[in-house]
Order: C-alpha cells, then sequence, then structure tokens
C-alpha cells in the first residue's frame, strides 16, 4: 500500500472473469504521517481510505471485464459500513463483484476483512469511459503489472 | 399488470424521492423533474433489473451531443417507456 501515491492495492490473489469477482490484499503500512493524525494515540485506518481500497479492488475488476478499453471512475458509494477498526500494519483481504453492468456505468458489491473478520462493505457505482488518452492507459498497464494482473486479461493495442 | 410508464415512474418515485403523483407522461425526467444524470444511473439501474434490459444510455446520450437526438426523444417519460417497451420486445424477438 502507497498511501503517498493512494495506491491502495498491493497484489491480485485472484480474477475470476466468468464469475465476475476478484480478490486483493493490501497490506496498510505500520508506520505513515494518517496515523499520526488519525488519532493521536489511537491509530486507525480512515474509513473513507477503506472505502477507497473497495473502490479501487472494484476498478481493477471492471478493467478486466472490460478488457482494458475503458477506464471506471467512481461515481457513488451506497451503504458503506464501517464494522470494524483496522490498525496498522494489518493485512488486508478485498473482495468483490459485479452487481449490474450497465451501459457507461457498473455497480459492485465489495468488502475488506482482516483475518476473515469483516470490517467493512459497500455498494459502488463507477461511470466508465474510454481511456481519455495513452498516458494513463499506460500508467494503468505498469500498474497491473506491480500487482500482478493477469496479462492475458489486458487486451493489447 | 400496471404499465411500462407506471413502473417507470415508481421506479423514479422510490429512487429520487419525487412525489409520484407530480410524475405524468409528458414529465422530462431532466428539465421538470430535476434528475441528475448521477441521479439517472439508479434509475437506469432499477429499470435495467425491472425490464431485463440495457439501457443505452451512452448511445443516446451520444446521440444528443451530436445534435441527432433530442433530450425529450429519450427523456420524457412517455418516450422513455416507449423505448423500454422497444428495447423487451427486441429481446423477445432474439431471444
Amino acid at each position: 500500500m502507497q498511501l503517498e501515491y493512494f495506491q491502495l492495492i498491493d497484489r491480485i490473489l485472484d480474477l475470476n472473469i466468468d464469475e465476475k469477482t476478484i480478490q486483493v490484499e493490501a497490506q496498510v503500512p505500520q508506520h505513515n504521517t494518517i496515523f499520526e493524525g488519525h488519532f493521536p494515540g489511537y491509530p486507525i485506518m480512515p474509513g473513507v481510505l477503506l472505502i477507497e481500497s473497495m473502490a479501487q479492488t472494484s476498478g481493477w475488476l471492471l478493467l478486466a471485464l472490460m478488457k482494458f478499453e475503458r477506464m471506471p471512475f467512481l461515481a457513488a458509494v451506497k451503504e458503506a459500513k464501517m464494522r470494524g477498526f483496522v490498525s496498522p500494519g494489518e493485512l488486508l483481504t478485498i473482495n468483490a463483484n459485479v452487481l449490474h453492468e450497465g451501459s457507461g456505468y457498473a455497480m459492485t458489491e465489495a468488502k475488506v476483512s482482516v483475518g476473515g473478520k469483516l470490517k467493512c462493505n459497500a455498494t459502488i457505482t463507477f461511470s466508465h469511459i474510454p481511456f481519455p488518452n495513452p498516458d494513463l492507459r499506460r500508467h494503468m498497464d505498469a500498474m497491473a503489472k506491480r500487482v500482478g494482473f493477469p496479462q492475458q486479461a489486458i487486451a493489447h493495442d | 399488470m400496471s404499465s411500462t410508464f407506471d413502473q417507470v415512474a415508481t421506479i423514479i418515485a422510490e429512487t429520487c424521492d419525487i412525489p409520484r403523483d407530480t410524475i405524468t407522461p409528458e414529465s422530462h425526467a431532466i428539465d421538470d423533474l430535476g434528475i441528475d444524470s448521477l441521479d439517472f444511473l439508479d434509475i437506469a439501474f432499477a429499470i435495467d433489473k425491472a425490464f431485463g434490459i440495457k439501457l443505452p444510455l451512452e448511445k443516446w446520450t451520444q446521440e444528443v451531443n451530436d445534435g441527432k437526438a433530442t433530450t425529450e426523444q429519450y427523456f420524457v417519460l412517455k418516450n422513455l417507456s416507449a423505448r423500454i417497451d422497444e428495447l423487451v420486445a427486441a429481446k423477445g424477438a432474439g431471444a
């Protein structure tokens, strides 16, 4: 997890195109300035970052389903529930599945667990558009390699 | 069995918290009911689910942006309902 770059996902553990599901893991850093303020003497992972981790997980799934031809962007978060604290150094397991694939948008369900214990979940809506420029596509290709995205799922020009 | 318009109006009322009796076949979803594009995604989701179709929102938006269609053709509810009926019929014909 590279919080400074807003890169929350470390590794894709499983990506099932047929079932439209994904599982990833993300290691919460032991030390980060975020924890100095959130909260002094009682560091916990901010809920908004847990939501972002579910959005990024869902994003990888949608990228796969759209064969890297379109880029999903976060549009709405519903029913986000923070069910337990996440502490520095904990390993997140994040699962997502597709709830609906519409025209230009998609909805997913996602959840974060630590050691098998559910920490949060949400229903997330994305709008998606063709990659707006080659730079972003190249960046996402590089990111995909970093997180172990199955390369056969990436369509190349 | 309720009409397509009735089903759409109920979806809009429940999704956007708009009084059902203010929604008529002549209502324009955007101009009259004040539904924005993000809220319309929720409506599209509910319509897709209820009718087993996929509203071609991107195509419609592109046609409007290109000046090939007006928003009234797609977002006045009687017209939207007619489009839904066409999509349902096309789906049935293709099955």
